[in-house]
Parts: C-alpha cells; structure tokens; sequence
C-alpha cells in the first residue's frame, strides 16, 4: 500500500528532483525562517498561505453578510457589536452604509474567497501533487501570485476607513453610480480602492493561471496521461484557461473605470449627465459597454467560482463511494463543454438592460444550453454513488450535500434563463437564492469536503469527525433555512439590495420571514466556530494521520503527510487511471494510480469495457 | 447496529431536502408568499411559463433527490456486502441522459420566445403615453398636455404619481437623468432598466382598476430603497378626468412656460 520508503519525516532527501530554492543554504535563522514559511515558493505552503487567507475573509464576509441580513429583518434597529464600531444616531446603520455592506460582501466573498481559495489554495496544494511533480513550473510566479493578493487585502480592507467608506455601488459596480463620484458617497476614494484591488486579484489570478496550466502540461509524472488525470486537475486546468482568456477584458475594463474616474475620460457616461443636480462629465460614451465587458469576465467567473469544487468534489465521491467515477470521459468533457458556452452566455446577466431584445433572444439560447453539461454532470454523480460502497465520513457529506444542493442552483438557473420570467425576478431575491446556492452551498460545501479530505495531507493529521460531522448538519440546516425561502420571497417579486422595502405595500407583509431567515444566517455563522475550533486543535493535536488515511488512489496519497519540499521520495510512475476503487480480481479495494499492473487486473479492467 | 442507524439517520437528512422543498413551495402560496396579483393582459404568458418552469424543474427536482436519497440509505457500506460494482460508466446512458435534457431545453428555449417578443419586440405603433424619467430618487413623469404631443410648452409635469388606462395599450417612454434605475411594476409583470442616455420604450396592457407600487429594481444609490412611486390604473374616463384635473391645477400654480423650465426634463 505504501511506497517502499517509509521515511515520514519531511526532510527527506530526493535525488532525481532538481529543487529551486534549496540552493541558499545557511543564511542564519531569519532568513531561513523568511525563505521557509513567508517567502516561500513551495507550492505546498503557498497553498496554505492561499487557504489561511482566504479563511479569514470567509469570516469577515461572513460578518459582512450577517450585518446585511440585520438590516434586511430589523431595518433601521441598532446594529448589535458593529454599531458602536461604524455608529450612526443610536448605531442604527444607515442607508449608504447598508449599501456598502452588500457591496463589500459579494467583493470580499467572490474576489477574496472563492476564486482564491479553489485556484489559490486547493489548485496550488494540489496540482503538483496530483500530477506527480516536485512543484509548480515557476515557483517564483506562484509566490509573487501570492503576494500580489496582499495590494489587493489592503486596498479592500482600506477602503472601509476612507472618507465616503467603501465601494457602494454593488459588486458590479455599474456606472454611472460607480464612476460619478457626486451619485453616491462610496464613489469617492472607496470605488477607486475598489478597482485597484481588483486589478491585484486579477494580477495574481493570471499568474496562477499561466503557472497551472503550463505545470499541467508539462510536468506530469511519466504515465500521467491527459486521460489518466483526477477531475480536480481537469478543473483547475480549465480553470486556468478561463482565467487567461477572459481576465484581460475585466482589467482593460477596470482600467477603462478608473480613467472616467480620474481622467474624466467619459466611457461609459453619456453626455447630459445630470447626477445630485450637477451636470457632469463629457461623455461620449455608454453605460452599458462596462456591463458587456464586466459579465464577459463575470459569468466565466461563475465557473471559475464551481468547476474546481466540482472536480475536488467527484473525487472525493470516489473515494468514499469506493467506486470508479461514472463516466470519466463524459465528466471531462463537460466541463470543457460548460467552459466553452460560458463564454457566449454573458448576456443573460442584461436581459433587463436596454440591450437589443433579440440579442437577448440568442443569449437565452446559449443560456439554456448551457444547463445541459450541468446536468450530465450531476447524472454521472448519481451514477457514481449507485452500487457504490459508502462511508459517511464528513468529506464525504459535504460532497453529497454538493450535489444536493447544487441541483437545486442548477435548476433555479432556468427560471433566470427563461427571458420572460426574468421580466419578473430578475434583481428579486430569486437570483439572490439561486447564486447561493450555486456558491455557497455548492463551492463552499465543496471546499469544506476538501478541506476534510486533504487535511491530513496539509498537516498529517486528521480532523475529529464527530465535530466535523455536528459542524456539517447544522450548516446544511441552517443554510437551507437562510437560502431556500429565498425562492419564494423572490416570487414575490421581493427586490435585491434595499435597505427597506417594507414600506412597499407588495412587500410589508415579508418582514417574519426574513427575521426568520436572518436568525438562520446567524446560526450558520456561529456554527462556523466548530469549524475553526476542530480545525486549529486538529491542525496541532489531531490523531496523526499515515500517508494514505483514506485509502484513495491518487498520487498525492504516496507522498508523505505532510509532504516535504519536492514532494515525493522516489519518482512516482503513473500505470492507471485515478479510480480504480473496488477493481474485481484485484488483491485490495483500491489500486493507487502508481501500482503497476498485474495480470489479473489487467484481465478484469478489460473484462468490464 | 449504531453505524446502520448512522447512515439512515444521513440519508434521511438528504431526504428531507426534496420533502421541505417541495412542503416550501406547497406552502407558499396560501401564506401569501407568492406570485403576487397580476393585472395586465401579457403577465399571464410570464405566470403560466413560470409555473411551467416550476413544474419541470420540481419533476427533475424530486426525481434526482429522492434517487440521491435513495443510493445513499441502499449503498451503505456497512449495509452492503461484498465490493462496490466496477463499472466505469455505460455510453447508453449519457446518449439518453444528453439527449432528453437538449430537447427539453431546446423546447423551453424556443417555447418562450413569443412571450418575450410581445413583451420587448412587439412594439404598439403609437404615441407615448407618458415619459418616465427616473433620477435619484424619484420617477419624474411627463404626460403630454392639452395639444396630445409630448415634448411641448404645455406638458404635465409630475412625480411618483403615474396614471394609466386600462383595456388598451399604454406605451411609456423610459429615461434616466443620472444614473441606472429598474422601473418595476410587479402587479403588470414589467421591469426594465432606465438607462442615462437611452429612450427604452415600455408597453402593456392593463385589465383591471387598481393602485400599486412602482419599485426601482436597480441599486441607484444610497436611497434607493425609497424611490417608491404609485401607479393607478383605472378606465378611460376616469382616466381622463384625472388628467383634466391634473392640467388644471398645474396651469393655476404657474405658467406653462415656467412648468417647462422646473423639470428638469431633455
Ligand atoms: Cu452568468
Ligand atoms: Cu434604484
């Protein structure tokens, strides 16, 4: 089961693996200490630095989003912590600082969580090892596609304290609201910080991606073909191509933004503006040219926000299914499918926006089919689990709640994508619930399979599974309650981002059902403390977990826990696909990727084709 | 014996979400928590394509989940004995799960399209009725004055108090001053955005008397929450009257030069 050398400790010489970075040997202990665990361009603690990161402002998006939900359920009532902190008259919150709660929720969430942590810290941890490589292809562009998040931290997190606050004008920032700094108090200095950290994500997005895709390319392990690669490479590799192709028309955007803001240069501001009784601006240009250009990298981001929790998702089935993924070949392809349309389909976000009817029409189109891979997908899932062998660890939960619930994202879709039911619920609560379930309860339920899965080859040891599996029954519960009403209050025509819509008669009756869901927002917060407290303990006091804790197959379950620098202690040779769980004639359930063939296997895997 | 109850007590758990799920939806309408009225002629071409939707989706819904439900309570590793089933896929399979998903889709793609057209495409060959202009944070209204033609001296100038006949089509002109804005009338099944430097023309038909809410479904600022209007339909007389009353006082508090000058209005 284990590879011949046994050695665990991390310090492990290699031979046969050239490794940058060692060549500077005894510098004095700060330098070391810098080069180590700061400075780092091992692919490994880069990942952890991308996943430490990226819990944190989890958790401040997490705050951020239960100081909306107050508002939403208690509107104008004094804010609990948070209004001594930001006081208003009597810490009530007010209007424009509602406006940039919202804001600098979905920010922090989209920009600052998800696409970092699943391309950052999973895609960095993972691809060298899962590919059976010492590292990434440019460690010292992987660094810097760290570092440069930290502009991007700061710009973020100052913006909050700069006169004006923060960005207000949405994630979306459409202007003229985000460009015309008369039109709203967080269009000041905040929408320019905002810009500037997006470009910094961007910056250290495109490293990530060149790197990915190059390592994925170039570096596998002898035998790792194409074909022969997990689904998270396959999605961490599409990834990175979406990312490279579509990341350049948001920062050319973005530039584009930051000059109307500061050169009054007039892109997107017609002429005639009259904002706050100021005419501004020379104009010249067209609002809606930003929204084209924000949602042709936007909905690609919407795949860049799932397919990799997809891929780590339909391994760790696998895994605890004991069984190969059902259809590898329609799984990869897919994906590649998803990737694709995801480029046409941007459209469908401007149905509602003055943009040419009958293009809407065409984008519809590509937006119906666009379910089509989605469902393939989620058909293969099922097919997976039937006649499987399933161990209810908590990794595996949160995997099968993935598909749950990503059903439920999936579906929601088509009612958006349906051009005149869009008429009513576009900009309701409908897409509000449809977009959390597809990102919170599809990719953050997937991250924390993951994160339950690789774990002990993170720290080499394993996470508690009793608190692991109380952490993830009450999120599934808690966030079912917050996100599923969502549904029916959009129904109602229940409007996105008002910091009170109870005066509206159409919706005064809404206000129990919205306290409701916002004491189930804080209960999945709060459960979120379980989660810290069992992942910090298990981190230093966790039973010590061998090489292969869960008897997977992958290449990275033959290094050790955790793995030193350059990976793996004898070259890895690839003789097999990832899956092979449960192979008839075979000795033991599972083959790992690296076990050469025997004449038995060879027999049954040509049996059952 | 614990480990059994274990994986029952999990499967359960992913049981109960088509079960409150579809209980939610159940539910829904007889709280009020629904579809709220509709009054217009096309809204009931959005409604019945919604509840279509509903229908397929709540079908492919309960189908998937139960099923997931059910391989998580029957494959239980403990339950099971013996090896999982080797089998790595089966091409009949992703034919049948491709080709039904396409068409139905496909179906639903262009099924939809006449609702779409007749809402966005099929423009009435008329006057406007009234222009709407939205700015932080109000929606300015513009009816034509007494000589029937919109854009001259004696223009009604108003705000957040829109009128409008019933039984016939009304066309609106839609305009921002400053910056994005949604003009939203829930209970006629119509939203569109009002952009700054574009005159999007807006169209229904309303069925029944009745006064409702205008909501601003775009973020337009710090007060967007309250940039509520009111919109009255009622029939063609008393509609009439309305505007004659409406001319008339309008002309009492000022001159029809002046009014022009005070809205801010291109
Ligand atoms: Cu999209
Ligand atoms: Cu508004």
């Amino acid at each position: 089961m284990t590879p011949p050398t046994t050695t665990a400790s991390p310090a492990v010489d290699h031979g046969h693996v050239t490794v940058p970075a060692h060549g500077h040997a005894p510098h004095g202990g700060l330098s070391h200490f810098l080069s180590t665990y700061v400075f780092s361009k091992d692919h490994k603690v880069i990942g952890l630095q991308f996943l430490f990161s990226t819990l944190l402002w989890f958790l401040i998006g997490g705050l951020l989003a239960l100081a909306v939900r107050w508002q939403v359920a208690w509107p104008w009532s004094p804010v609990p912590v948070l209004g001594k902190l930001f006081a208003q008259e009597g810490g009530q919150m007010a209007p424009e600082f509602y406006t940039m709660l919202f804001t600098m929720h979905a920010t922090v969430m989209i920009f600052l969580v998800i696409i970092p942590i699943l391309a950052g810290a999973f895609g960095n941890f993972l691809i060298p090892l899962m590919i059976g490589a010492d590292d990434m292809a440019f460690p010292t562009l992987n660094m810097l596609s760290y570092w440069f998040m930290w502009p991007a931290f700061i710009a973020f997190g100052a913006s909050f304290f700069v006169e004006g606050g923060a960005a207000a004008g949405g994630w979306t920032s459409y202007p003229p609201l985000s460009t015309n700094v008369a039109s709203s108090p967080g269009s000041g200095w905040g929408q320019t910080l905002w810009l500037l950290g997006l470009t910094f994500v961007g910056v250290s997005s495109m490293l990530g991606s060149v790197n990915y895709m190059t390592t994925i390319i170039l570096m596998r392990a002898p035998g790792m073909t194409m074909f022969r690669l997990p689904m998270t490479i396959w999605a961490m590799f599409i990834t990175a191509v979406l990312q490279a192709f579509a990341l350049p028309v948001l920062t050319a955007a973005g530039f584009m933004q930051l000059a109307d803001r500061v050169f009054n240069t007039g892109f997107f501001s017609p002429e005639g503006l009259v904002v706050n009784n100021l005419t501004s601006g020379p104009g010249g240009g067209q609002p809606l040219l930003w929204q084209h250009l924000f949602w042709f990298y936007s909905h690609p981001a919407v795949y860049i926000m799932i397919l990799p929790a997809m891929g780590m998702v339909s391994d760790i089935l696998t895994c605890f299914a004991r069984k190969p993924l059902f259809g590898y070949r329609p799984m990869v392809y897919s994906i590649a499918g998803i990737a694709g349309l995801g480029f046409i389909v941007w459209g469908h976000h401007m149905f509602m926006s003055g943009m040419n009817p009958a293009l809407g029409i065409t984008f519809m189109v590509s937006t119906m089919m666009i379910a089509l891979p989605s469902a393939v997908k989620t058909f293969n899932w099922l097919g997976t689990l039937w006649g499987g062998r399933i161990q209810f660890t908590t990794s595996m939960l949160f995997a099968m709640s993935f598909v749950s619930m990503f059903i439920i994202g999936g579906l929601s879709g088509i009612f958006m994508a349906a051009t005149p039911v869009d008429i009513f619920i576009h900009d309701t609560y409908f897409i509000v619930a449809h977009f959390h379930y597809v990102l919170f309860a599809g990719t953050a339920m997937g991250v924390w399979a993951a994160i339950y899965f690789w774990f002990p080859k993170m720290f080499g040891r394993t996470m508690n599974e009793f608190w692991g599996k109380v952490h993830f029954f009450l999120t599934f519960i808690f966030l079912n309650g917050t996100f599923f009403t969502m549904h029916i209050l959009g129904a109602v025509g229940f409007p996105r981002r008002l910091a009170d819509a109870y005066h509206y008669e159409t919706f005064h009756h809404l206000q129990p059902m919205n306290a409701f869901m916002t004491w189930c927002a804080i209960g999945m917060v709060a459960t979120q403390i379980i989660f810290a407290i069992n992942f910090v303990w298990s981190m230093f006091r966790g039973p010590v977990a061998g090489r292969n804790p869960w008897n997977a197959n992958g290449l990275e379950w033959t290094a050790p826990s955790p793995p030193g620098h350059g990976n793996f202690d004898y070259q890895p040779i690839v003789y097999r696909g990832p899956y092979e769980y449960s192979v008839p004639g075979a000795d033991k359930d599972h083959l790992m990727q690296t076990d050469p063939p025997n004449a038995a296997a060879a027999a049954a895997a040509a049996a059952a084709h | 014996m614990g480990k059994r109850l274990a994986g029952m007590f999990w499967a359960l758990v992913f049981l109960a979400v088509p079960v409150l799920g579809v209980a939610t939806f159940a539910v829904a309408p007889s709280i009020n928590v629904w579809l709220p009225k509709d009054v217009s002629e096309h809204g009931r071409q959005i409604d019945s394509l919604f509840y279509f939707i509903l229908v397929l989706t709540g079908v492919v819904f309960v189908a998937t989940e139960v099923l997931l439900f059910w391989f998580i309570w029957k494959y239980d590793a403990v339950k099971q004995q013996g090896p999982a089933t080797y089998i790595q896929g089966s091409h009949t399979l992703e034919v049948v799960w491709t080709i039904i998903p396409a068409a139905t889709l496909l179906f639903l793609a262009i099924y939809q399209m006449n609702a779409w057209a007749d809402v966005k495409m099929r423009r009435p060959a008329m006057a406007p009725t009234v222009e709407v202009v939205a700015r932080q944070f109000e929606w300015r209204l513009r009816y034509p004055g007494r000589d029937g033609t919109l854009g001259t001296a004696d223009d009604l100038f108003l705000v957040n108090d829109l009128h409008l006949p019933i039984d016939e089509d009304v066309l609106i002109q839609l305009k921002s001053m400053d910056v994005l804005h949604s003009f939203f009338l829930p209970h006629v099944r119509i939203k569109q955005d009002a952009v700054p430097g574009m005159k999007i023309p807006v169209w229904f038909k309303a069925r029944e008397e009745g006064a409702f809410d205008i909501v601003c479904a775009e973020l337009c600022g710090w007060g967007h929450y309250k940039m509520k209007g009111r919109v009255t339909y009622e029939s063609r007389a008393k509609f009439d009257a309305w505007l004659e009353r409406k001319y008339a006082e309008q002309e009492a508090t000022q001159p029809q030069s002046e009014a022009a000058d005070v809205a801010l209005v291109r």
